[in-house]
């Protein structure tokens, strides 16, 4: 057993529903108990689906165990085929559905249905979301493209010239963090290079769709975590190569042009030369010297993690003081970029060690999942979201891709305006002193009304919890002068300021806090 | 249109009761009693509610919980893996693991709910003996209780009902002496404390409460203990209230002016209140919520609505929303329903109304359809859904969450049901 509080994925199924939700004229079986229907709410609210997801629960009670839950799985299958006419089906069960063992998949063949019937079996006890989706979309495109694969060990015939190269899109699904808005990017970078999109999927594709997925010449696999098994089962049966960079931050993006023109055989010279994006010059741009050596802390999936160090360290200018992923499928890939920025890869799922973590470096910005924005605003400290788990916002009315060129422009915004704007920092700084500039003095436009916000408290063990995490071991007492002194620090900074210098003091096992300890603080603590 | 659209119906409906109750079953678009942990583990303070199962429990929680606001919430998830399913030998090993983890780091709990889940009644993981074994290591630092919040047993606020049904044999016995009063289910705070001023002025006290805020606070249970029932849901707690020789005051929920004053009526008259005092105590809060509910039952009067089943609370609704606010009920679901507690509401439904117990979601949503109701009242997985499909929806989630009983309330409850229509009626784009 594992004691759990918060969860970065949820259990396997949910995967898969992501995976049918994504799709059309696909519909998903799934033996499950009553309650387990709480996952459609993810899909109606947080992404605001206008339709339910294409799911039927067969609803089975305690009443129902002693009896025949293998037929109530059977009339739920043949009701929704007769309800939903969908071109194909997957049929499994959740957690508690899988302990019946009522074998969906032979169920469902025995109502012999005029459709593809798909079994996807998830281990719920070993495996979680992720893992689900992408098993669910392998399985899929085994058995709908599976029939027009070509004899093993044949050749794949050479494209005809004058015919356009055209690729196939994978993973973006239901409830991914803006996969909605990358498609539309990555698809226009595409076009820009003369190279058409076969099919999108799973989302947006229907069973017919994946049928055709060995028309393409390659694959571009946008999210390995779901479409990476799936694009190397088509890379061995259709030899279709796929892509492996990810288009997230200006350098891969770049990369990722050459790398698909390579494999469509164009030019990509057009497109490298027009290519526009803002985020080189509005790094490069002075007002950004104050980004030089911000300490990040990175947390997400493995593909938006690893992605987002590279942009921070090379394109920002940042410092990467840590990065881990939730998946432990992907540890690799989150060791090897650790190795390059010389910090301790951290792969778990215990939220409450990341949240530790985050305590211990004192990053100036996290960039994480909405655990890691609950982690930042508990801490003070500024935070962007990179990836999922998602949230109601990470759905923005507004275009917002994370990929290509555009995503790069969205990344500098979303990235640096939660931290203090660098002239600003320096106007702060100069004015510290003035009697309209101090602590609780609201910004003149709120108006005079205001309260002044509570910025300077103690340091404190997290309220309302008795949080792991050590900030004051044993009680310091601040010398009035040193106090005195600490007023005079900014106030925006006057909070971390105090945190280390009773940290520095509990480590150096100072009972007072003296201007001396103070400014023994601020050197340990320089970088 | 049906007599009662002008709500006149009440002389009509006060003698007989609906008969006429479609039987579903099918998919049912509704939360498990896991669910409950969510406002239960608000009330009681010093509870710590853990789930024995699976990711998707905790899945489940932190999705209907929406936000994250505390760091480390009363609750959490033992979350089963392969080998514990393998043998309950290790799964037991496990549990008393977890449970020393847990109580190590928080010292401040006082009371720890075992709570079973799907998985683990399929496996047949026993947490009543879980909870004797670790009850003989923590007492008396730590009370252990077991209930079950599982889908193949509780629909969503059933969890609470099998919650505090486990906190019953908890209660100390009551020495014999004056009946006392109990308040069975869980309220807001706000909503407490002015029921404890109207019963206080009514000369009705001390009044207890179950939950109590605080586990060490347990009401004392026994043959002098006359309970009303604040909530619709709790047929497994009146009934283990009822062997410790308690008895139920029958009376409608405490929802909108007649319902708060029936109920109020049903503790004055056990405990033989003057009418005329009952009549000075109730009366300027009765007016002062009828003032309130003026304004909406002009939005809502004639209006129709549909109500889907979710938390048990559809049949007090409806009575309030048909009698109080004039609206026509085109059909009320409910998941369950317990005719001896629900009987006093019955009653005061019109004779033709379409009530449903069970759900097939699918057929169900065929009717709504059909109907083209003014308003929708449904969860969170149906609401999006119908308004793309261009119906009104009010999420039945919030009638759970928002403090609604009590005459304070009665406006506050009708301003839910009366927003969608409002919102809608605005937007021109």
């Amino acid at each position: 057993m594992q004691l759990t509080v918060w969860t970065y994925e949820g259990p396997p199924h949910v995967g898969a529903m992501r995976v049918a939700t994504g799709m059309q004229g696909l519909h998903y079986v799934l033996h499950a108990p009553q309650g387990d229907t709480y996952a459609d709410l993810l899909f109606t609210m947080i992404e605001r689906r206008d339709r339910r997801p294409p799911v039927t629960y067969t609803t089975f009670s305690a009443r129902d165990l002693g009896g025949d839950t293998a037929e109530l799985f059977k009339t739920a299958a043949q009701n929704a085929y007769d309800r939903f006419q969908p071109q194909a089906m997957i049929v499994g069960a959740s957690c508690t559905g899988s302990l019946i063992q009522d074998d969906p998949g032979g169920l469902a063949r025995a109502l012999n249905l005029p459709i593809p019937v798909v079994t996807v079996d998830l281990p719920a006890y070993q495996r979680k979301e992720n893992w689900g989706a992408a098993e669910t979309f392998y399985q899929l495109v085994r058995a709908l493209a599976g029939p027009s694969a070509p004899a093993p060990g044949a050749k794949r015939p050479e494209r005809e010239a004058g015919v356009r190269s055209s690729c196939n899109l994978l993973g973006p699904a239901a409830l991914g963090f803006r996969h909605r808005d990358d498609v539309t990017e990555i698809t226009g970078l595409l076009a820009g290079l003369g190279i058409d999109v076969n099919v999108t999927a799973p989302m947006g594709a229907t069973p017919a769709d994946l049928a055709r997925l060995g028309d393409a010449d390659f694959n571009v696999v946008l999210y390995p975590e779901i479409a990476g098994q799936a694009a190397s089962w088509l890379q061995r049966t259709f030899g279709q190569p796929s892509t492996k960079t990810i288009p997230i931050g200006v350098s891969a993006t770049r990369e990722f042009v050459e790398e698909v023109a390579g494999l469509a055989g164009v030019d990509a010279t057009a497109v490298l030369a027009t290519s526009s994006t803002r985020l080189p010059w509005y790094s490069r741009s002075v007002d950004s010297t104050y980004l030089t050596g911000k300490r990040v802390f990175i947390f997400g999936d493995a593909t938006h993690a690893v992605a987002a160090a590279r942009i921070a360290s090379d394109e920002l200018g940042f410092k990467v003081v840590g990065i881990g992923t939730y998946s432990r499928e992907f540890g690799r890939e989150i060791r090897e970029a650790a190795k390059l920025y010389d910090v301790e890869p951290l792969i778990t799922d215990d939220y409450l060690e990341v949240e530790a973590k985050v305590a211990e470096l004192q990053p100036e910005l996290v960039l994480g999942t909405q655990m890691e924005r609950h982690i930042a605003k508990r801490l003070g400290v500024p935070c962007a979201v990179i990836s999922a788990p998602v949230h109601v916002q990470d759905f923005p009315a507004r275009y917002a891709p994370q990929m290509g060129f555009e995503g790069a422009n969205v990344i500098f915004d979303t990235w640096v305006h939660p931290l203090m704007m660098g002239l600003e920092e320096h106007l702060l700084a100069m004015f510290k002193d003035d009697f309209e500039f101090k602590d609780g003095a609201m910004p003149s436009h709120l108006g005079s009304g205001h309260a002044g916000p509570a910025r300077d408290v103690p340091a404190q063990a997290g309220q309302a919890s008795t949080s792991s995490i050590p900030v004051s071991d044993i009680a310091v007492i601040w010398a009035a002068d040193a106090e005195k002194e600490l007023h005079k620090i900014p106030f925006f900074v006057r909070g971390k300021a105090r945190r280390n210098t009773e940290r520095f003091a509990n480590e150096n096992g100072l009972a007072t806090i003296t201007v001396e300890t103070l400014y023994d603080a601020k050197a340990h603590y320089a970088r | 249109m049906n007599a009662h659209v002008q709500g006149c119906t009440v002389s009509v409906a006060k003698q007989a009761v609906p008969q006429l109750v479609r039987r579903e079953s099918g998919q049912r678009e509704v939360f498990c009693g896991l669910t409950g942990i969510v406002w239960l583990h608000r009330k009681i303070q010093d509870a710590f509610f853990l789930v024995v199962g699976s990711r998707t429990c905790a899945h489940l929680i932190q999705s209907a919980a929406g936000v994250m606001i505390f760091a480390e919430p009363r609750f959490a998830t033992a979350i089963m893996e392969e080998k514990d399913l393998a043998g309950l030998t290790d799964a037991n090993d496990e549990l008393d693991r977890i449970v020393t983890q847990l109580i190590a780091r928080r010292p401040d709990i006082r009371l720890l709910f075992l709570v079973g889940s799907c998985p683990s009644e399929v496996i047949k993981l026993d947490l009543s003996r879980a909870a004797l074994r670790l009850s003989q290591t923590f007492s008396p630092a730590v009370r252990i209780l077991n209930y079950s919040g599982s889908g193949i047993e509780t629909t969503f606020t059933q969890g609470e009902d099998a919650c505090l049904a486990s906190l019953v044999p908890a209660a100390p016995p009551m020495g014999t002496g004056e009946d006392q009063l109990l308040i069975v289910g869980s309220l807001a705070d706000v909503v407490e404390d002015q029921f404890v001023r109207m019963f206080e002025a009514l000369g009705i006290g001390p009044v207890q409460f179950l939950p109590p805020r605080n586990s060490t606070a347990m009401p004392a249970v026994g043959p002098n203990t006359k309970f009303l029932l604040a909530q619709p849901f709790l047929a497994d707690t009146a009934r283990a209230l009822e062997d410790r020789g308690a008895t139920r005051l029958a009376a409608p929920f405490p929802l909108g002016v007649e319902g708060t004053t029936t109920w109020l009526r049903a503790a004055a008259d056990a405990f033989g209140v003057d009418p005329a005092l009952f009549e000075k105590v109730t009366q300027p809060n009765r007016a002062r919520a009828e003032r309130a509910l003026v304004r909406y039952r002009d939005e809502l009067a004639g209006r129709s609505i549909f109500l889907f089943p979710d938390s048990q609370l559809e049949i007090p609704l409806a009575r309030f929303l048909s009698r109080e606010l004039s609206m026509r009920l085109i059909e009320v679901g409910t998941p369950y329903l317990h005719r001896e507690h629900l009987a006093e509401e019955l009653k005061l439904l019109p004779i033709d109304v379409a009530l449903t117990e069970g759900q097939d979601v699918d057929l169900q949503l065929d009717r709504c359809r059909e109907a083209r109701p003014d308003l929708v009242l449904c969860g969170l997985g149906l609401a999006n859904p119908l308004e793309a499909e261009g119906l009104t929806t009010k999420w039945s989630i919030e009638l759970v969450f928002t403090p609604i009983q009590g005459y304070e309330q009665a406006a506050d409850l009708a301003e839910l049901f009366a927003r969608p229509l409002v919102r809608r009626a605005k937007l021109v784009a």
